[in-house]
């Protein structure tokens, strides 16, 4: 399957736009998110998982990000959706992927998001009591922490 | 009839009483009856100490006993971050540490000192607290990096603790990010210099201004 | 509380189904770092793992926020601080691809010296540790670690003399390289490749023909292909599973096009598998360096001008994600820039993140001796699991 395929198998199947620069990214809505992940592994044969994070737009909510690679035909896929203002749900890869049980984990510590349909969503770098969610924006950098400062 | 084979009959353990091992540790700290054996130790140094010429036996003792502390210093093996790549090679082949009597020593509870040799987080200093107190005194501490010294680069991340000597004593700070091992090693022989200096048993003298 | 009046006596029997919980770590001398597992035993087999990480979180992500490009490739170096020149090249990559920065021949050559010498000091550090863990079996316990850290030391006298520090660098910057290789230094080079490919065979001699080694390595810890990729584990732990996929073959970046190299890949799966992957990646990254040595071209080693604050780079708005095979496998950036000279956000993607991710998949129902083996065949650093 070559690149070209790809972008029009995407755009016939989700009906969006596939950015191709600076790469192949494609956005869909929430709803559809575990569905694209399914597709890209299913049919586009992207199967080796690269990461997955998140993006904190401030007022315009979170984006979930995800990289999915074919390592066959060496393409490289970039997945994306947007959350909406206030939202910190979403499906969860989990079942398609199974290295996105650690990302989410991750996700979860770092933005709180909850994945739904996660096997065992719990904090993974930081201590289960920790306050707060670092890399959201109002999070300052240096938010002291007791007892150890 | 059906013979059943011996099954061996052991002891309980008497710790499955305890909640965890921090509750049978805290007993072990406490000592509720007193140190009975260092406080004897101690009282009769004293007193040879004060009789009339007396301190000549005490100070050689203690000359001998720091001889044989300084010579013998066992790190413990406990790496952090960054600065544990350099301190195994301080270990190793080209500086060999091993020539000053320091063996890396995989467990706290036969080791003397502690290289904190990286970036202490509010996540580990726990666990650092608790292999610090596993290990037996006299003990001592060196903080290797600009991370254990102050955070160093990281001070100002929301995870990090701003220098190890917030959570355990430290005697030797080696500067730099990583210290090249010849800094560790003169970290390591001002260490033992400070032991040279310690007077009485299991007591931490006064800093010496020739080595500060 | 103690009760030294407690009489019974418990029949313990050895065979049954109970669970025994241990914990290894956080400080084990063979967890290569601060790595807590928690292990559920039935009798010596393991069972189940929970893997705990974390514990040298150092805010790379958000301190990227607040450092800018001139500032942070330093900092960079911090992450896999085992193979520190790959860790800032996956940042300068990603800001050099936001900005549309040309990066000088000369430069892009020194670029791929530095980083397969890394590669080849990385790899002597996991084969002297890996062999240690493994423990008295292999003649001596310590005998090849403290050989490779012999030949280590000489790669870091060659970086001594090219940067000034020995672990962590700050080699690169944006636009290019910051210093340009000392009189002397080439032959110098050639001379350390040399001796050390002679010294891969004499190990590989004396661990090939070594039983122990071999009894504890093949069949230990398989991955399948299909869960490999569906992890996402990378590097030669990828390659070891008969998956052909390397970077600088299949994206290549700074010039990997220009040499001639072998992917080296094994279809079994198991700890040996990844010890012939790295052993031939030695080889093929000293091969690498001989040829950008020779045809290192001259000419200017960076495009970006002298810089009078650290505030002076900026990069346009946009996103990319910049990766390179490091040591352990693909180390990326996901950059999002938005005009000013700090990054809005930055991903880091550590190879050892997602190599670590499978150990809850490939450990249960080994012994406890081979989980050592198992997670030295992955070769953790823990700078980049936590970030």
């Amino acid at each position: 399957m070559t690149a070209d395929e790809t972008r029009a198998a995407l755009a016939s199947t989700f009906g969006v736009e596939v950015a191709s620069a600076p790469m192949m990214s494609v956005t869909v809505s929430p709803d559809r998110w575990e569905e694209l992940g399914r597709f890209a592994q299913e049919s586009l044969g992207c199967r080796f998982f690269s990461f997955l994070t998140a993006v904190d737009w401030k007022e315009q909510g979170l984006e979930v990000v995800a990289q999915v690679n074919n390592v066959d035909d060496n393409i490289a896929l970039m997945l994306k959706t947007r959350l909406g203002p206030g939202v910190t749900t979403c499906s969860s890869l989990t079942p398609v992927y199974r290295g996105a049980n650690w990302m989410e984990r991750e996700c979860f510590d770092m933005f709180g998001i909850r994945f739904e349909n996660h096997p065992d969503l719990r904090r993974i770098l930081l201590e289960d009591t920790w306050e707060g969610h670092p890399l959201l924006k109002s999070y300052a950098v240096d938010t002291p922490h007791p007892p150890y400062r | 009839m059906a013979l059943d084979p011996p099954v061996p009959v052991v002891p309980a353990p008497i710790w499955r009483n305890f909640k965890d091992l921090q509750e049978w540790e805290q007993l072990h700290k406490t000592r509720p009856e007193g140190d009975k054996h260092s406080a004897l130790f101690e009282s009769i140094t004293e007193g040879i100490h004060s009789f009339p010429g007396g301190f000549v036996v005490t100070t050689a003792a203690d000359a001998f006993l720091n001889w044989a502390r300084k010579s013998s210093v066992w790190p413990v093996t406990f790496g952090l971050a960054c600065c544990a790549i350099e301190m195994m090679a301080t270990f190793c082949s080209r500086f060999d540490v091993e020539r000053l009597g320091m063996v890396p020593w995989a467990s706290p509870r036969h080791s003397d000192l502690m290289i904190v040799s990286g970036t202490v987080t509010i996540k580990m200093a726990p666990m650092l607290l608790r292999i610090y107190d596993q290990m037996p005194d006299p003990k001592w501490a060196v903080s290797m990096g600009s991370c254990a010294n102050s955070g160093g680069p990281f001070r100002h991340g929301y995870h990090v603790v701003k220098g190890v000597d917030r959570v355990i004593p430290v005697d030797v700070y080696v500067p730099g990010c990583p210290p090249p091992p010849e800094s560790l090693l003169n970290g390591l022989l001002l260490l033992q210099d400070q032991i040279a200096h310690f007077k009485k048993t299991g007591r931490k003298a006064p800093p010496n201004p020739k080595v500060d | 509380m103690l009760d030294v009046n407690n009489t019974t006596r418990v029949e313990m029997d050895w065979s049954g189904p109970e669970r025994l919980q241990m914990n290894m770590g956080p400080q084990h001398p063979s967890a290569h770092g601060v790595f807590r597992a928690i292990l559920g035993l039935q009798g010596e087999t393991v069972v189940d793992v929970d893997a705990v990480i974390g514990y040298l979180h150092r805010c790379h992500e958000k301190l990227s926020e607040t450092l800018t490009y001139a500032q942070y490739p330093s900092i960079a170096s911090k992450t896999d601080y085992v193979a520190a020149m790959t860790s800032e090249f996956a940042y300068v990559l990603a800001a050099e691809e936001i900005g549309k920065f040309e990066v000088p021949k000369r430069a892009q050559y020194l670029r791929v010296i530095v980083a397969e010498l890394q590669r080849i000091a990385s790899h002597l550090l996991w084969l002297g540790t890996w062999c240690m863990d493994m423990g008295g079996a292999l003649g001596g316990g310590a005998t090849i670690f403290l050989y490779c850290i012999r030949e280590r030391e000489d790669i870091l006298d060659l970086f001594e003399s090219l940067v000034g520090a020995r672990l962590l660098y700050g080699f690169f910057q944006v636009g290019g390289v910051r210093y340009d290789i000392p009189d002397g230094w080439a032959e110098q080079c050639r001379s350390t490749i040399d001796r050390i490919n002679s010294r891969i065979d004499e190990y590989e001699q004396m661990l090939e023909d070594n039983a122990f080694f071999l009894a504890r390595t093949k069949g230990v810890g398989v991955v399948s292909r299909e869960l490999a990729q569906d992890v996402g584990i990378s590097g030669p732990l990828l390659r070891g599973s008969g998956i052909n996929w390397d970077l600088r073959r299949a994206v290549p970046y700074s010039s990997y096009q220009d040499f001639d190299f072998r992917v080296p890949v094994e279809t079994d799966g198991d700890c040996y598998a990844r010890y012939r992957v790295r052993m031939a990646e030695f080889r093929q990254a000293i091969s690498i360096t001989r040829q950008a040595l020779d045809k290192l071209p001259e000419g200017p080693i960076s495009s970006r001008p002298a810089l009078k604050s650290v505030a002076q780079i900026r990069i346009p708005k946009g996103e990319a994600y910049a990766r390179v095979e490091g040591p352990r496998g693909e180390v990326g950036t996901y950059m999002i820039s938005d005009g000013s000279a700090k990054p809005y956000r930055m991903k880091w993607r550590g190879a050892s993140f997602s190599n670590l991710a499978i150990l809850p998949h490939i450990i249960p129902g080994h012994k406890v001796a081979d989980v050592v083996a198992i997670m030295g065949s992955v070769d953790p650093v823990f700078g980049e699991v936590d970030r």
